[in-house]
Parts: structure tokens; C-alpha cells; sequence
């Protein structure tokens, strides 16, 4: 039963065409992507730029010699679990208000998984030597373990977006007459012969079965993992026994906000507006208070234990957040980022798509600039003083050209997800179909 | 034999270390013992005592004694690099109450390995003594720690721990992430964040992996308790340096340390006992091969 859709009776050849209208290379998409391609460029410049000159372009420096770019990989990584969580834990639960959704969060679960293979290569010193990784790699640093569950979550992320997209891409190769011709011969391999024939969906619900589950505990070990790369140090901030489930807890915060803001443009911009609902928004509104709990939860475990303890350096730490120099920007992102947003969300009214949007994007660019108070705050307050180096080294402002390859990611971001949703139904097609016929029996 | 004595012997035998290295080292800047096996060879019959690198005194014919280019060969210096000094295990004593921060170390250090001004391998800090509401100073370097965090934590193997204890950088294999950097709780590395200094003058240079020279950029780059010049027998750039004494600098292993300054060798257990030697943050578990003396007014 699905009672999130409308409930006006849509014959398949209505669900057909309004599924597809997305699939088309309209004047206004041109434009919009020929915008991203030239920003995208400007920012490879300034990558060119760093390479030219090396990291000296940003504002790292020995103390902090991790800044935006890795802050922006965890963010990365944190929003692309979200996958998991819509379509794996909920969609093997039998929650059925998510099918609709379950595409759109595989997109920005891939999308942004795969860029963040990328940012990881912006923050490389050498980042010609990147095979090195794989002829030298030695299994005991948390990079390599980030590597290869990085590569393994994409790697099934795309299975997981293309496999259950099967049914739709046969329908595009046969329905989508007016589609230029490498793109209907794109359709015609894609689609592997599909027929919808009982047993090929018995096998695609069997495939989708395995990789729902597989992919759990591969989501959990990527932002697992990531954490570690802080977690496994001596730093104090950092040396933290519940940074696994604290990043993880987060990622689902930023995860849900992003599908919130992609579903909010997707619906307007198609007009799917019969097929992604209010009912929808406010049940992940819902989503969204539930794992922002969560995460308050975790934020407040960080806090306090060292707080209470006063071990020296950790003391410095939080002392530093809460009311020293650092406590602007985290004050900005507990109450602005965090709190704030979710106690609106409990209002009906605040879980109507525009205002659920806005304040989407108030938690994702909190969730953000979270990310860099994990990742820079610790490197300032090292164990032994900061000395005899240029005064600049004692604090951390990120560059002109730091940033514009932080904003590139962010750009092909859009562009993957804006190609991808030009070419593909962002919506189940055939889904929605036997969810329907499914109510009429 | 007296402790006195034995101490005395030992500290013969390290000088002579430094006497046979500056023999191999006449007439050209690299002389390498090779194929001294073979004594039928002989022409001149002029022999030299010269010092195996397993510690072993032999009698090698002069004419054996061949200038080597492997100095200038990469793959040699890389094996050698990684492979170490076998039977060492070094360690450094800095005494931290004759420091007078003099900064004699940081600057034959910088010009030793080629580092810009604000790039340390070793960094005289001005620390605050918080019960005696004063300050001393204490240079810090890499404390070539016997469980290295930063080796734990490295992708590609570029930095290692060798037999004879010393942490070092393959500045070939490096790929700069910095994680190194960012898991050492002593603050010792340090990153080439643009071109090194002097990058053109050093470009014809092979990489010597135990000097860490020529720097590259993108790479990071630490202390390396100068193995370039404890494999020639010599003490490290910064100790040789030290016009106060505060540093010693020896082997574990046979348990003796050698002033800089002064050239005294002494005891290192009982150097350590003595004046209640400790090492930074033990409770990190690192275990350092860096021990300091404490700041005192009137030590004799």
C-alpha cells in the first residue's frame, strides 16, 4: 500500500509520459549546462594552478596541514550514505513511501560518493604518484582502508542505481522516439535485452536483494573509516572512541537534507509533482528529525565527556569550541545548523516542501562547515607550542584557489546528477506502475 | 677492568669509527670498500684497517679500496636507506638545562637539508614551566619513536622504521596526503608546500634518502637523526653544532652517548638515571629514542 501518491488513477501511459518528459535536451538544460561546464573550468584552472605550484596555493600549513579539502571529503562521503539508508535499511524494511525515492537518493549517493574519491586527490602532494597506493600499499593505514571501501560503496552504489533502473531504461529504448541517435543506441545496450518477463524481474529483485544488504555494512565502513583517519591519531578532538558512529549519525543528517533539496528542484523542474508528494516531503521532514536526534545525541556525548574530565588537551579542545576562538563558528553550526532547523521541522507547516527546502540547505551548509570543525580546530591546538614559524601558520584561512576547487566538487556534483537525471526517469517508472495496479486488485 | 676503563675503550673504538671513515673518504668526496675479499689482487701491498659494516676490524689492501659511484646511484642509496645501520640503535639525550637557545642546531640543520626558514627538523621551543612560573627552552626533533605513529598511519610505506631505530622518509615514494603529519603528537614534520629552497641548484643531485635531500615538492620531510653522517661515523649536524653541550648523541645498544660539544663519552643508563631523564608525553605510548634531561639552574 502506498498512500503517499496521489490518489487520482493514473493509466501507465500517464505515469509513461510524465516520467519521461525529464528525459529531453532542452534550450534551458543546455544553458544550465553549459554554466556548470564553464565554472567547472575556471576551477580546474585554479587545480592547474596548485599543481603548477604546489599546496602552497592554499592556506595549509605544517599545524594545519589538513583543511577544506579533507573537511569537504568527509562532508562528501557523509552525504553520499544516505543511499543506504533510503533505499537499503528502509526499502528492506518494507517501507514503500521511499520507492518513488529510492532513486534519487542512489543519485546524490553516487554522485557524491564519486566525486569524493576525486576531492581526496585535490589534498594529494603528489598526486602523480597516486598508484603508488596501490604498488606500495600497506594495509595497516586507515587511507588504504578508506580507498578501498570508497571504490567498493561506488562500485556498488552504481549497481544499485543501474540494476533496479533496468525495467526504465528498456522502457526509454522502446518508448523515446525523438532522442538523438547515440542516445537511443545508449538504451538499447544499457538495457541488456531487458523484456519484462516474470523471471528477469525475479532476478532483478534478487540482485537488488543482495546488493540492499551488502551494501549496509559497506555504507557504515566507509564513514567508519573515514572517521578513523582522525580517530586512529593521538590528537586530542580527534582520539575519540565514538567518532564511527558520531560521523555516521551525521552523514544521515546531511544525507537527508540533500535528497530533501534534490527532490524539491527535481519535482519542481519536471513536474512530478503527482509522483513525489507533500505527503513525501513531510515524511522526510519526519526522517530528518529522527536522525538529527541522533546526531544531537552523539554532539552532546562528544562534548561533555571531556568536558567534564578536564584532561589537559582536551580541555584546551573544548574550551576552545565552546567559548574560545572556535566558538562562533560552532555555536553558528549546534544552534543554526542543527538545533534550530529541527525544532522548526517539528512544525507541520515548516514540512511543506519550499520550507523544508530552505531549511535543508540551512542543515547541509551547516553539516558542512561541522565538517570543518571536526577537521581544523584539533590541528590548531597541537601539543607542543606552534614556534618560529610566520605568524599566519598560527590559524587557518582557507585560499581563493582552495576554494574554487572546494566549489568544483560541488559543481560536478550538479553536473552528474543533471546529466544523469536528463537521460534517465529520476522516478521508478515501473515501480510506480505495479505499485498502482497493485491498489487496484 | 674498571667501569672508568671500559668506558674509555669504548670511546676509543667510536673515535676510531670516525678515524677509518675519514680514511675511506681520502681522495675524493666517495670512497666505498669493495671486493676486499680477494687478497691475490694485492699490488701494492700497502694494507689499511678499515671497519665492516657488521662491526668486523679487517685488513684490506690499498689497491682494493676503489672510488664507488654507487653514491650516485639511486637504487643503492635507497636500499642502503631503508635497510640501515645493522647492530645500532640510536638515541638522543638533550639536556635541557644548558640550553640557551642558541639556535645553532636549527641553523645547521636548515642549511644541512635544505629547508626553507620556517620548515624545522628540529625547533627550539620557548616552554613554560608551570610550577616554577618560568621558562626554558627545549629543542625538539623527531623523536624517533620505537612505536611511530606516523609509520602506522603511512599508505605507501615512505616512511619507515629502519633496524637501528631511526625513522626516515622515501621522498621518491611519498604522496603527500599528510596523514604522517597529522598523526604525530610531537608536531615533527614538516611539508614542502612550493618549489624547496634552491630546488635548481640541487636538481643534478641523486636523493639521498638519509640526508632527505634535494627536498621535493609535495613531499614531507622530518628529522632523520642525520643518517647521512652516522653512517660516516660522525654525530648528526645539529649535536656537532651545539656550542652549550646540550646534546649527546650514541648507541643504546652499547649503551654510551657522546657529547657534542665537549666530545665526552659517557655511560647512557647512568647519564638517564642520574639526572631523572624522561621522555615526551610517555603516556602516548610512542616510546621515544629522544630523552631529555630537565631544565636545572645549577647542574655542575
Amino acid at each position: 500500500m502506498n498512500d503517499t501518491l496521489s490518489k487520482e488513477i493514473l493509466t501507465d501511459e500517464q505515469i509513461d509520459q510524465d516520467l519521461l518528459k525529464n528525459i529531453n535536451w532542452g534550450n534551458k538544460f543546455k544553458l544550465w549546462l553549459a554554466f556548470l561546464a564553464v565554472s567547472l573550468i575556471i576551477c580546474l584552472y585554479y587545480y592547474y594552478q596548485q599543481i603548477e605550484h604546489g599546496l602552497g596555493v592554499t592556506g595549509l600549513n605544517d599545524y594545519v596541514s589538513w583543511g577544506i579539502y579533507i573537511s569537504n571529503f568527509v562532508f562528501f562521503v557523509a552525504t553520499s550514505l544516505i543511499g543506504m539508508l533510503i533505499s537499503s535499511v528502509l526499502g528492506l524494511m518494507n517501507v514503500s513511501w521511499v520507492k518513488p525515492l529510492a532513486r534519487i537518493a542512489e543519485l546524490v549517493a553516487v554522485a557524491f560518493a564519486m566525486v569524493a574519491g576525486l576531492i581526496i586527490i585535490t589534498d594529494m602532494g603528489r598526486p602523480d604518484r597516486l598508484l603508488n597506493v596501490f604498488m606500495h600499499g600497506r594495509v595497516q593505514s586507515p587511507i588504504v582502508w578508506d580507498i578501498a571501501v570508497v571504490v567498493t560503496y561506488v562500485a556498488i552504489s552504481i549497481l544499485l542505481l543501474y540494476i533496479p533502473l533496468l525495467p526504465d531504461i528498456a522502457i526509454c529504448r522502446d518508448k523515446l522516439k525523438n532522442v538523438p541517435k547515440w542516445q537511443h543506441k545508449m538504451y538499447k545496450i544499457l538495457a541488456l535485452g531487458w523484456k519484462g518477463k516474470a523471471k528477469q524481474f525475479k532476478l532483478m529483485h534478487n540482485y537488488t536483494r543482495i546488493l540492499l544488504v551488502l551494501i549496509i555494512p559497506i555504507a557504515l565502513s566507509i564513514h567508519t573509516v573515514t572517521s578513523w583517519l582522525f580517530a586512529m591519531t593521538l590528537r586530542s578532538g580527534w582520539d575519540s572512541p565514538i567518532f564511527g558512529p558520531y560521523f555516521v549519525s551525521g552523514a544521515f543528517v546531511a544525507g537527508c537534507a540533500a535528497v530533501i533539496i534534490t527532490m524539491y528542484f527535481f519535482r519542481k523542474n519536471y513536474k512530478l509533482e503527482k509522483y513525489i508528494t507533500i505527503d513525501h516531503f513531510d515524511r522526510m521532514g519526519r526522517l530528518l528529525v529522527l536522525v538529527a536526534l541522533v546526531y544531537v545525541y552523539f554532539n552532546i556525548n562528544e562534548i561533555i565527556v571531556p568536558a567534564y574530565k578536564t584532561n589537559t588537551a582536551d580541555a584546551k579542545h573544548v574550551q576552545e569550541m565552546l567559548s574560545g576562538h572556535e566558538s562562533i563558528m560552532f555555536w553558528m553550526v549546534q544552534l543554526g545548523g542543527l538545533i534550530i532547523p529541527f525544532l522548526l521541522i517539528l512544525f507541520r507547516p515548516m514540512r511543506s516542501p519550499l520550507p523544508l527546502m530552505l531549511i535543508s540547505i540551512v542543515i547541509l551548509t551547516g553539516a558542512w562547515f561541522k565538517r570543518v570543525l571536526i577537521v581544523v580546530p584539533t590541528q590548531l591546538a597541537p601539543y607542543y607550542p606552534i614556534q618560529n614559524v610566520p605568524e599566519k601558520w598560527t590559524h587557518y584561512m582557507p585560499t581563493i584557489p582552495e576554494i574554487a576547487i572546494t566549489a568544483g566538487s560541488f559543481i560536478l556534483v550538479l553536473i552528474i546528477m543533471s546529466v544523469l537525471a536528463k537521460l534517465f526517469p529520476v522516478i521508478p517508472i515501473w515501480e510506480i506502475k505495479e505499485d498502482i495496479h497493485h491498489n487496484k486488485n | 677492568m674498571s667501569k672508568a676503563n671500559k668506558n674509555d675503550k669504548s670511546r676509543r673504538k667510536f673515535l676510531q669509527n670516525l678515524g677509518l671513515a675519514g680514511v675511506s673518504a681520502v681522495g675524493g668526496s666517495a670512497l666505498l670498500l669493495q671486493g676486499c675479499s680477494d687478497p691475490k689482487d694485492s699490488a701494492s701491498g700497502k694494507k689499511v684497517k678499515v671497519l665492516t659494516q657488521d662491526n668486523q676490524l679487517v685488513e684490506v689492501d690499498v689497491a682494493n679500496l676503489k672510488p664507488s659511484d654507487n653514491i650516485k646511484d639511486l637504487d643503492y642509496l635507497q636500499d642502503r636507506g631503508r635497510e640501515g645501520i645493522p647492530g645500532k640503535k640510536f638515541v638522543m639525550v638533550v639536556d635541557l638545562a644548558k640550553c640557551k637557545n642558541a639556535r645553532k642546531c636549527m641553523t645547521a640543520c636548515q642549511s644541512a637539508h635544505q629547508l626553507k626558514p620556517e620548515m624545522h627538523h628540529i625547533n627550539v621551543l620557548e616552554m613554560n614551566d608551570p610550577v616554577r612560573k618560568t621558562s626554558y627552552y627545549m629543542p625538539k626533533t623527531c623523536q624517533h619513536c620505537d612505536n611511530p605513529p606516523c609509520v602506522s598511519v603511512c599508505p605507501v610505506d615512505a616512511t619507515f622504521k629502519r633496524q637501528d631505530g631511526i625513522v626516515l622518509i622515501d621522498n621518491e615514494r611519498c604522496i603527500g596526503c599528510r596523514f604522517c603529519v597529522a598523526a604525530c603528537p610531537y608536531s615533527a614534520r614538516t611539508f614542502n608546500w612550493t618549489e624547496p629552497k634552491d630546488a635548481e641548484k640541487f636538481a643534478e643531485v641523486t636523493y639521498n634518502m638519509e640526508l632527505n635531500v634535494p627536498q621535493k615538492k609535495g613531499t614531507v620531510t622530518k628529522c632523520a637523526f642525520s643518517a647521512d653522517r652516522l653512517r660516516e661515523g660522525k654525530l648528526p649536524y645539529c649535536v656537532s653544532a651545539c656550542p652549550n653541550g646540550v646534546y649527546y648523541f650514541g648507541d643504546s645498544n652499547e649503551d654510551l652517548v657522546t657529547n657534542g660539544t665537549t666530545k665526552m663519552t659517557v655511560r647512557l643508563s647512568k647519564l638517564l638515571q642520574e639526572n631523572a631523564a624522561y621522555t615526551l608525553m610517555p603516556e602516548l605510548g610512542t616510546k621515544p629514542s629522544v630523552y631529555y634531561l630537565p631544565p636545572r639552574q645549577n647542574k655542575g
